[in-house]
């Protein structure tokens, strides 16, 4: 065996192994790591799966020295190592794609890549040195990016590659990848899996977080299940199933399939004809949407983020200004009408951004239960609340929709993100609407709370009500809806059957490609 | 004839001391660029130049060398810059509030001190115009128009012309200029690269602060050769808004710092020249045009993501 053998196509050494034992890192009040141990080798991806509060992302973020635990070591290659700061675990080869993008907008791919880094010509910079490196690591890993581009013109799958870059320029022998496909497209996650296989082939080490079940058993060797801190499994993937590894993580089973039975279909509630809208900046954000719901029916919305989910479902609440067309709830024209009038027209919205938009995370439970409806009867009497029926309101619901509080006063910030979506879905749900807006209903929700969410709406369908999906989970808005819409820059690019179409057909249309069916 | 004269003499005073005057301006808001661009808002810039302002006079008058006054303001803007780094950048205040409390404490120290340390007004001998003479007779400060204008200025003024392109160099075309435009957009991402963000933050604004101190210094020691209460009178928080203006960018600043000079040079000649235009309006533009120009939409948008934030790690 020649030592190259041991060197990786960045020409810098492998890590053989990686290995963290009886890691503990307390927060006040929670145990976010408990006794956890973890391992990954040179050509192997492992995936580290869980929920959300899990401890994945500490976990790995004191692999990569943004937090220090109370206990545990770290030991590369068999030899235990301090790892106090990213300069560390930099220096040791170990590199981090984040599931934010650690990116600066205003700055040059090069620019990007260079930040941080010393020199050949302190104190000018080296762009030219830094482009020639760049462009050189791109061909050994088939990763396509140019070094002049400025970040903000990227689309985010170029930003992807720009961090995978960004890691091995700094000679990254073992990656984490942090939910890394979270905003792509099923053809570039695709693409994003194939250059890590080649990357585990050519000896890297990879960990691979995600709670997406079909993306650990499409890319890993092995799977490691967190649950509440602690390390609950761990396995080979091709020794496990689906049912299986949900049951892991949850600490229960699970039912993953959703059983949409047959409804019959009513009239039409929500009508959009014709919408055009532009943002503050003056871009158009929406393009002739034509769009019907009808009663009964679940009608999804799928596409990359940013491509007029948001905008499409604020104008529906009546907090986007359209500039043409028109909007009708339950056959009344709302067009342009404020969000009080969207809501006695009988619409629910359920907004994506539920700490920002969706309760007051300083009120109690009680009063977040109230938002739109506190100033009318049976909640107030005249200009007084009436707070016992608030109370017995408040109690009701969280019995109803299973919402785990210590008790009606709490602080809604004290919630956990899955109990203050159901609290918004019980909210919206028991004002009896006729067209619900949900919007990322499940985002960063666990399993649980998302198998009762969908049960909701389903339950909502088959009473009658017309709900509009909007998910960038593809496998969420196939199982739910009857229709599905898809987004791409604002414009629909066609409605189809979503027991008819293919993962791959929206895909393509997600990317701009108009219907085929 | 002798009105051409007149006019031409005029104009030529207008641009001399629109010249004169951008040397406050420039000092103190390219300093405050690069605390902005890094991400902290410095309102106490004004605070600051008057300390630096008394402590640079102060050391003339007790020495009679400029240079250690223009190295007095330099150190005391440090330290201003110091305590201004950790109230924003170690205990995480809210810039804007701390900032007006640096302005408060720099006005009411500057004042205090002057009258238990000097009492009176006094004027010292500070840095002179170079006047650039080949011998003792021929100076370039002579030659007609052109003279005036560009050879005759103190080296404070010609520092404060040479910062620009200099800023320029350091922000776009260094290592650390790239840390501190990448600390002022995205801070987690500089953490995340093991840049130290706060180190860099901290630099930034204690430079910008000795900045602000040595433009209040080329007030007391160059321009003018006095120190009074309050003399800066503005000065600072309109270098606060010239970098706003100026989109965070020296060579805008400049524009933005000749223009402001340009007008307020413009009405200390119409107070001189009695025109029928109220003194108070005259007064009065510079400002106003500072207000316009802030206005301008297109401005925003070039801010620093970050500005006014501070870093913590790991909030998610």
């Amino acid at each position: 065996m020649t030592p190259d053998a041991k060197l990786l196509p960045s020409g810098l050494p492998r890590i053989e192994s990686m290995e963290m034992r009886g890691i503990v890192k307390k927060f006040p009040g929670v145990l976010a790591c408990d006794h956890v141990n973890f391992d990954v080798k040179a050509g192997e991806i492992h995936a580290l799966l869980g929920e959300n509060g899990a401890g994945k992302s500490t976990l790995m973020k004191i692999l990569y020295g943004l937090y220090h635990p109370e206990e545990g070591e770290i030991i590369l290659n068999g030899l235990p190592v301090e790892i106090n700061s990213p300069t560390d675990s930099l220096n040791h080869g170990i590199g981090m794609i984040h599931q934010h993008f650690m990116l600066v907008d205003t700055l040059t791919v090069a620019e990007n890549v260079a930040l941080g880094l010393k020199s050949t010509r302190e104190p000018r910079m080296d762009l030219d040195v830094v482009s020639a490196r760049i462009r050189e690591l791109a061909v050994k890993y088939g990763l396509k990016v140019d070094p002049n581009a400025l970040v903000s013109k990227l689309a985010v799958g170029e930003r992807q590659r720009v961090e995978i870059v960004k890691a091995l320029y700094r000679g990254a022998a073992l990656l984490v990848l942090d939910e890394p496909t979270a905003v792509l497209t099923p053809q570039e996650v695709e693409e994003l899996f194939h250059i890590f296989r080649q990357m585990a082939a050519d000896g890297h080490a990879l960990i691979f977080i995600s709670h997406k079940l079909d993306e650990i058993f499409a890319l890993t060797d092995r799977v490691t299940v967190l649950r509440d801190g602690k390390a609950v499994g761990s396995t080979l993937t091709s020794q496990i199933n689906k049912a299986g590894l949900a049951a892991m993580m949850v600490g229960r089973e699970v039912s993953l399939s959703r059983e949409r039975p047959d409804v019959t279909v009513g009239k039409v509630r929500l009508s959009l004809k014709g919408i055009n809208a532009f943002n503050a900046d003056g871009q158009q954000i929406l393009k002739e949407i034509n769009l019907e719901v009808r009663s009964g029916e679940i009608v999804g919305v799928a596409g990359i983020s940013g491509n007029g989910q948001r905008p499409l479902a604020e104008t529906v609440a009546g907090l986007q200004p359209v500039a043409s067309g028109t909007v009708e709830l339950d056959g009344q024209l709302v067009t342009g009408l404020p969000p009080a009038r969207m809501f006695k027209a009988g619409l629910s919205y359920i907004p994506e951004e539920r700490m920002h938009d969706g309760v007051v995370k300083d009120f109690s439970v009680a009063e977040n239960l109230i938002l739109q409806d506190h100033i009318h009867a049976p909640f107030s009497k005249g200009i007084f609340l009436d707070f016992k029926f608030i109370a017995k309101h408040a109690q009701r619901l969280i019995q109803a929709f299973n919402v785990k509080t210590p008790s009606r006063e709490t602080l809604v910030k004290n919630l956990s993100g899955g109990n203050i979506q159901k609290l918004i879905l019980a909210r919206e749900l028991a004002r009896g609407p006729r067209v619900l807006i949900a919007a990322q209903p499940t985002r960063g929700v666990d399993i649980g709370a998302t198998e009762y969410i969908h049960a909701q709406l389903l339950k909502g369908r088959a009473e009658g009500l017309a709900t509009l999906l909007i998910s960038e989970d593809l496998d969420e808005v196939k199982a739910m809806s009857d229709r599905i819409a898809v987004l791409f820059e604002g414009r629909i690019m066609g409605i189809v059957t979503s027991d008819e179409v293919s993962t791959e057909q929206l895909g393509l249309m997600m990317a701009g490609e108009a219907a085929a069916v | 004839m002798n009105d051409q004269l007149t006019l031409m003499t005029i104009v030529l005073g207008i641009i001399h001391s629109g010249i004169r005057l951008a040397t406050p301006y420039l000092y103190a808001a390219i300093g405050e660029t690069f605390s902005q661009r890094s991400g902290v808002l410095n309102l106490g810039v004004e605070g600051v130049m008057l300390m630096g302002s008394f402590f640079g006079f102060y050391a003339v008058y007790q020495t009679g060398n400029p240079w250690l006054g223009l190295l007095a303001a330099l150190v005391v803007g440090l330290l201003m810059g110091l305590i201004m780094g950790v109230v924003s950048i170690t205990l995480k205040a809210e810039q804007g509030i701390s900032g007006i409390g640096m302005y408060m404490f720099g006005l009411g120290l500057s004042s205090l001190l002057f009258k238990t340390m000097v009492g009176s007004v006094e004027g010292v001998e500070g840095f002179s115009e170079l006047r650039f003479c080949v011998t003792d007779t021929l100076c370039l400060a002579d030659v007609p128009i052109l003279g005036d204008i560009f050879f005759n200025h103190s080296i404070v003024t010609y520092g404060a012309f040479a910062l620009v392109p200099l800023a320029w160099w350091i922000l776009n075309k260094t290592t650390w200029g790239l840390k501190v435009r990448a600390a002022g957009q995205n801070p987690e991402a500089v953490d995340s690269l093991g840049v130290n963000v706060d180190a860099v933050r901290y630099v930034s604004v204690m430079v910008g602060s000795a900045l602000a101190g040595v433009a209040g210094a080329s007030l007391s020691i160059s321009l003018l050769g006095i120190f009074q209460e309050n003399m800066t009178n503005g000065m600072g928080f309109t270098a606060v808004a010239l970098v706003y203006f100026g989109s965070w960018r020296p060579y805008g600043v400049l524009v933005g710092a000749l223009l402001f000079s340009g007008v307020n040079a413009l009405q200390l000649w119409v107070q001189v020249l009695k025109l029928n235009i109220p003194s108070d309006v005259a007064v009065m533009l510079p400002y106003l045009l500072t207000i316009v120009a802030l206005a301008l939409p297109f401005r925003r948008s070039m801010q620093p993501a970050a500005l006014t934030k501070p870093f913590e790690r790991g909030e998610n």
